[in-house]
């Protein structure tokens, strides 16, 4: 525990609130019910029954059935599967590559430094949403296009980010005296730099999963992504329209309320992170629901 | 001569707001095997930048002219593995220990790293040969030590962990950076002998940088005094206070109250230190030396032998008789 108070600062309380706490708790559930999810549902998420088509709540299915008499309780559950593992994977890939694109800039400066950067601002120049899809487009639909597509457009701003905390770290004078102890370059990177941009790390990863999951079932929404009849939230909210234009919009309206709850969840803890890593502000493309706060680090 | 360290020449240019500014100028020093230099000077007279070289440790973009050689090796050329071996063979111990640890990991990841990471020593091994080593310095209760966070210990207490660590990777060669500047006085006096015991015991060699002439001289064999990027004068320690060849030596030496000689005697030298690139052509000391004359401004003063050591003063001989 000593290590947690050194790293956050000894005098300086846990200042997560009653919202971040809330939004912990919402993902640790969602992350739960998606793990437990067919133990919760015995109906098979892909089984339809065209009789039972946009039947009402009854016994064994608490929410009802979707337009092809789909349990929709089983299909949110399974959904919740891909809907979180997409990001996931976005924010794994993106953060690996940030960070070491970020400490090995902010070590070897000078040259490396000006072409990372540069080639960055390239990257900055496509919104993620659009690179995906010019990739569905050009590859062939499916997940693992979208979340490759993804990752590599959300890495300049991971990167940029976590160049400048590392530089202000690099430049730091226990960094220098590790030097003088003979430290290779490796070493000191792998040793201690990243273990203390860890907080800043976890608070821009929370950040991203919530964009991730928005893009990622925007992709889906246009049907580029994750591919019918495999539950998906952002599948969902696509497949349920008729449904809406027929009186029964329960099935977007619960995959879609199934987004924002957690989107919201994952921008209040990761902001609540980062107030707490020490980096003041945040940064990260500006979206409808988060605009984009003054001050970036 | 057996060196260990020789500086000669030894000129460093740093970046700073767009030009290049010359922090230290021609310094020539050199270091036996076993010998303890002090290194006295005013702030900003390129104390620290002087140790810095030695290990390459610059800010980034700095232009090194003149050569430095540490048992036998080029160091300015040193890249890699050879760099990395002469920096587990000279230590150093700076002025602010609480700055030069990284805060989130324990005193004991401190002192073992180099040893595990470098040397390849066993954990255990080396936090054995830690817990000893702290003994040596005063730091009873190791074992507790070793598991405690920076922020934990006294500053006075880190720094004897500092030079713990320092001694631990058996180096040829210490530089202390004003070491004991940052603690409190009877801190100061236990540290300080802590420092010179030990590094007698091992026969270490020292580079010990200092504001303080008197400290200087209980602690070091020879002694350089730096004003503006420059050696002024290098000479046995205990003849520098009462015997100073350079007028500005004998300013620093006056500065200091001591026992003996009262208040009344107590003259400073008027005028700011100055920065090795604020410096005027001819001697950099004269715009605060109350000997100047017209040759003073003509030329620049090398550092020449007299008297068994070596000074930078035109009027040194002059100075030196009317002194008797
Ligand atoms: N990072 C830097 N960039 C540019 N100039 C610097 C830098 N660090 C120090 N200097 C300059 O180099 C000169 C020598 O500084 P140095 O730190 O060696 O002085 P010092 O003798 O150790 O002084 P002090 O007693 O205050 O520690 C000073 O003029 C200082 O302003
Ligand atoms: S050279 Fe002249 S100005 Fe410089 S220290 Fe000697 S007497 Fe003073
Ligand atoms: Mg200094």
């Amino acid at each position: 525990m000593t290590a947690i108070t050194a790293l956050l600062g000894s005098s300086r309380p846990n200042r997560w609130g009653p919202l971040g706490t809330t939004a912990a708790i919402v993902i640790l559930a969602a992350v739960a019910l998606s793990v437990l999810g067919p133990a919760l549902s015995s109906a098979d998420p892909n089984a339809s029954d065209f009789a039972s088509a946009y039947a009402a709540p009854g016994a064994g299915h608490p929410l009802g059935y979707d337009g092809q008499g789909r349990d929709l309780l089983a299909r949110l559950l399974t959904g919740s599967r891909t809907s979180l593992l997409g990001p996931l994977w976005v924010v794994a890939l993106s953060m690996a590559a940030g960070t070491i694109i970020a400490i090995a800039a902010a070590w070897v400066g000078g040259w490396l430094d000006s072409v990372v950067s540069a080639a960055l601002d390239v990257v900055f120049a496509f919104p993620g949403v659009l690179l995906a899809m010019l990739v569905a487009a050009v590859f062939g639909p499916g997940l693992s296009a979208a979340v490759l597509a993804l990752s590599v457009a959300y890495v300049p701003y991971i990167a940029r980010l976590l160049r400048s905390a590392a530089l202000a770290e690099r430049r730091k004078a226990y960094v220098q005296a590790l030097e003088v102890q003979g430290l290779g370059a490796v070493a000191i990177c792998l040793r201690h730099l990243v273990p203390n941009l860890i907080p800043l790390i976890a608070a821009q990863a929370t950040l991203f999963f919530g964009y991730a999951m928005v893009d990622l079932a925007i992709v889906s929404y246009f049907g580029l992504g994750v591919q019918p009849p495999d539950a998906d939230w952002g599948v969902m909210v696509a497949g349920g329209q008729s449904g809406v234009l027929q009186g029964y919009p329960a099935e977007s309206l619960l995959a879609g309320g199934c987004i924002v709850v957690l989107v919201v969840a994952f921008n209040v803890l990761g902001e609540r992170l980062s107030d707490g890593s020490g980096q003041g502000g945040t940064f990260g493309p500006s979206r409808w629901w988060r605009p984009r706060r003054g001050g970036a680090a | 001569m057996n060196d260990l360290l020789r500086i000669s020449g030894l000129t460093v240019r740093l970046p700073l707001d767009g030009e290049m500014r010359t922090v230290l100028s021609d310094v020539s020093l050199s270091i036996a095997a076993g010998e303890a230099v002090g290194l006295v000077g005013e702030s900003g007279s390129g104390k620290s930048m002087t140790a810095r070289s030695i290990v390459r440790l610059l800010p980034p973009g700095a232009l090194v002219e003149g050569t430095i050689r540490y048992r036998g090796n080029d160091v300015p050329s040193l890249r890699g593995q050879r760099l990395r071996d002469l920096r587990s063979s000279v230590s150093m111990v700076f002025q602010d220990p609480r700055a030069h640890i990284n805060p989130v990991r324990t005193v004991g990841d401190f002192l073992t790293e180099a040893l595990r990471v470098n040397q390849r020593v066993a954990r255990r091994e080396a936090e054995g040969r830690a817990v000893r080593v702290l003994d040596e310095v005063g730091v009873a209760d190791g074992p507790r030590r070793l598991r405690q966070y920076p922020h934990e210990l006294s500053g006075g207490l880190l720094q004897r962990v500092m030079i713990a660590a320092a001694l631990l990777t058996e180096p040829h060669l210490l530089l202390a950076d004003e070491p004991t500047t940052a603690l409190d006085v009877t801190t100061q006096a236990e540290v300080m002998a802590i420092l010179d015991e030990l590094r007698r015991e091992r026969g270490l060699a020292m580079l010990f940088i200092t504001h303080d002439l008197e400290l200087a001289a209980a602690v070091c064999d020879r002694t350089a005094v730096m004003y503006a990027g420059r050696v002024m004068e290098i000479r046995a320690s205990a003849l520098l206070h009462d015997h100073a060849l350079h007028p500005y030596t004998a300013a620093l030496a006056a500065a200091r109250p001591s026992l003996e000689r009262r208040a009344e005697r107590l003259v400073t030298t008027p005028g700011r230190p100055l920065s090795a690139f604020e410096a005027p052509d001819g001697c950099p000391f004269s715009t605060r030396c109350p000997h100047v004359r017209q040759r003073c401004h003509d030329e620049r003063p090398d550092l020449r032998p007299l008297d068994g050591g070596q000074v930078a003063c035109v009027r040194a001989e002059e100075l030196a008789v009317s002194h008797d």
